[in-house]
């Protein structure tokens, strides 16, 4: 059998990509065409619904529908789309600004609302886009455009806050971790209700030349050091506060899904 | 929908009216005073296979307003003043993707939280140029409940025409004000839908304007696979940021509206058969006063009329030229403190007219007698 490649899904002539050197975009795009290529998903039936940022700019080389939006709001609009057409397969692309920093009120709305959305969030823990500004995942104490002595907040972690809010499905990959990645990705288009992948990501360009990470290697082999599958995953020998997490499947239930829920809605209506 | 007469408030005439003309999408976040219609749709969506879905704000619910309907529904949302502003960014998207769509602004006494029960027009402006960069929409205004209902029609039939937001700028005395209703049996008002591509679904381009400009919209979930952007685009829908695109593109968000004003632009006018002396040009429910002060002057020996402008935008300023012309005096009553619509008519008529303003924007309506003050 021949491995999936994901380029039918590329539009002709776009690449090089825009994306810098290093940057985890690439690999987390790669990562998503390939699962679609496997779960043999096709142009007509699949939205790909991107917010503002580096990564909001994916759309740019699909040739599946989209839909490029304002800041913060792809899953806002993605809501719309999907409680529409429960048929599309509807997947939301955005930074960790788009999804949990501006956007974090219709971040866990949605998960609350567990609609049949797969929302791929790169986290490269700082405002690629704009220049390396501070995010609400930007970790504390780190260095950014604008805080220049260090981070006084503290960051969100987003796979627990989509676990709080009741998301059906959740994992964190990294782009070092590219076919871990694509079968999380895959879990989490075939899982009904709201689904989250958080891709963690190197940017090179800001967050790695203002902490010291500079070289695009350096990123890599922080997240490679880090990053430890979540059955292997212990507190005690990974301590957070050293910068450990785990990724992998860390959330799989199965609550019914906004859709389902709204045509007993209807049943309901109709009887009445 | 019952067809014997009724006694029903505004803001359930805008929700049937909407359902008549195919609206079968509600998100929105309930303000005072526009919630009955939001009350209204989630009793009669699910019902109609249609969806009410309460969003987390106005932000998202004019984005999954933006969202049905490029999944093919038609769809609207209502909201006021506060949440009229949280509206403003998302329905840009909606302008540069020209996606159609009927926000319902049932306008409250501002600023900010203002006088939240209480009625304004004071968002003439806003309604028009509230959003950032070049853009153009429709507004329409209601001053009476069949006009909640036959205006809501009418703000959808025009947003699937032109592909472009319609604002129902109501007020809140329009909106709880009941009246005597009967609805219209089906097929008795026209209802519009969309233009659909028919070209091989390879060759479909979403922003590639036919002779009326206006390019046809596929659905999601269609066999026509496209995109849509909030960024300058070609009219592919892909990024495009040459200075000759987007030239293209901004001119032709307006021009669409431009070429298509005498389809767009209603008004009535009223006792201005014999010619008037004294022209009252007045929208919402301070029509209604606006009618009241003309009869009442006239049986006082002063031949008024009234011109009532149903749209708001595009601002029918041939009508006004038309009418005002002739009149000696020209007086706008209007609910806010500027004259927004006053300045609107101002540029209509020229510098050398007199033209009085009635202002009043305490929450409270604007009298008859308040309009015959400045006309006697
Ligand atoms: C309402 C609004 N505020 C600010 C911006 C400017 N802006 C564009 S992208 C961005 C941040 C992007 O960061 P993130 O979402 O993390 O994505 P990344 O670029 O890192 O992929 C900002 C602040 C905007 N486009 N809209």
């Amino acid at each position: 059998m021949s491995h999936a490649t994901g380029v039918k899904y590329l539009k002709d002539g776009v690449l090089p990509h825009m994306w810098c050197p290093g940057c985890g975009a690439g690999t987390v795009l790669g990562a998503m065409l390939r699962a679609f290529e496997e779960l043999d998903f096709k142009n007509e039936e699949t939205v790909v619904v991107t917010g503002i940022g580096c990564w909001g700019k994916a759309d740019d080389y699909l040739v599946t529908n989209a839909l490029h939006t304002t800041h913060g709001r792809a899953l806002a609009f993605a809501t719309g789309i999907k409680a529409f057409n429960p048929r599309l397969n509807v997947v939301v692309l955005m930074g960790d600004g788009d999804s949990v920093t501006i956007g974090g009120n219709h971040f866990i709305h949605a998960a609350r609302r567990n609609i049949d959305l797969t929302a791929i969030v790169v986290n490269n823990m700082n405002y690629g886009m704009t220049g390396g500004q501070v995010s609400g995942t930007t970790p504390a104490g780190k260095i950014t455009s604008t805080t220049v002595y260090g981070n006084p907040e503290r960051e969100f972690d987003i796979c627990a806050l989509a676990d709080a809010a009741g998301a059906n499905y959740v994992a964190r990959g990294t782009a070092c971790h590219g076919w871990e990645l694509q079968n999380s990705i895959k879990e989490a288009l075939t899982k009904k209700g709201f689904s989250l992948v958080e891709a963690i990501s190197p940017c090179p360009t800001h967050f790695g030349r203002n902490n010291n990470l500079k070289p695009a290697l350096e990123m890599i082999r922080w997240l490679k050091e880090k990053a430890v599958p979540v059955e292997q995953y212990d507190p005690l020998a990974h301590p957070k506060e050293e910068g450990y997490f785990p990724f992998g499947r860390l959330v799989d239930r199965n609550a019914p899904d906004f859709n389902t829920r709204y045509e007993e809605i209807r049943a309901r209506a109709a009887r009445s | 929908m019952q067809r014997e007469a009724r006694l029903i408030q505004g803001n359930q005439a805008i929700a049937e009216g909407a359902i008549y003309a195919g609206a079968r999408f509600y998100a929105g976040y309930p303000i005072t005073p526009s919630s009955e219609i939001a009350e209204e749709c989630s009793r009669i969506m699910p019902g109609v296979g249609g969806m009410y879905i309460q969003m987390e704000d106005e932000i998202a619910s004019i984005a999954a307003v933006v969202g049905a309907s490029l999944a093919g529904a038609k769809a609207f949302t209502a909201t006021s003043g506060p949440g009229f502003s949280l509206m403003q960014e998302n329905l840009g998207l909606a302008v540069m993707g020209e996606v159609p769509c009927v926000v319902i602004n049932v306008q409250r006494s501002g600023p900010s939280t203002g006088l939240a029960t209480k009625p304004a027009q004071s968002d003439v402006m806003q309604v028009r140029w509230g959003r950032h960069g070049d853009q153009s929409i429709i507004a329409l205004s209601p001053s009476s409940v069949k006009e909640c209902f036959t205006l809501t029609v009418q703000a959808f039939n025009l947003a699937e025409r032109f592909r472009v937001p319609v604002i129902l700028a109501a007020d809140e005395i329009v909106a709880h004000m009941r009246e005597s209703f009967t609805a219209p049996a089906p097929g008795e008002l026209e209802v519009v839908d969309r233009k659909k591509p028919a070209c091989p679904p390879g060759q479909y381009k979403p922003f590639e304007a036919g002779e009326d400009g206006v390019a046809p919209l596929a659905a999601y979930g269609s066999r026509y696979v496209f995109h849509v952007s909030s960024s300058m685009h070609g009219p592919d829908g892909y990024s495009n940021n040459s200075p000759a695109n987007a030239a293209w593109r901004v001119a032709q968000l307006h021009r669409k509206i431009e070429t298509h004003r005498d389809e767009i632009v209603m008004t009535r006018s009223y006792y201005t058969g014999d010619g008037c002396d004294v022209l009252l040009v007045a929208f919402g429910a301070v029509t209604r006063a606006a009618r009241a002060a003309a009869l009442e002057a006239r049986k006082r020996g002063v031949k008024a009329g009234v011109l009532q402008l149903i749209t708001l935008w595009p601002f029918p300023d041939l009508e006004v030229a038309v009418l005002g012309e002739n009149a000696r005096t020209v007086v706008v009553p209007e609910m806010n403190y500027a004259g927004q619509v006053a300045g609107e008519v101002r540029k209509a008529l020229g510098p050398g007219k007199d033209i009085r303003r009635v202002n009043k924007f305490n929450g409270q309506i604007i009298t008859p007698k308040d309009i015959l003050e400045a006309v006697m």
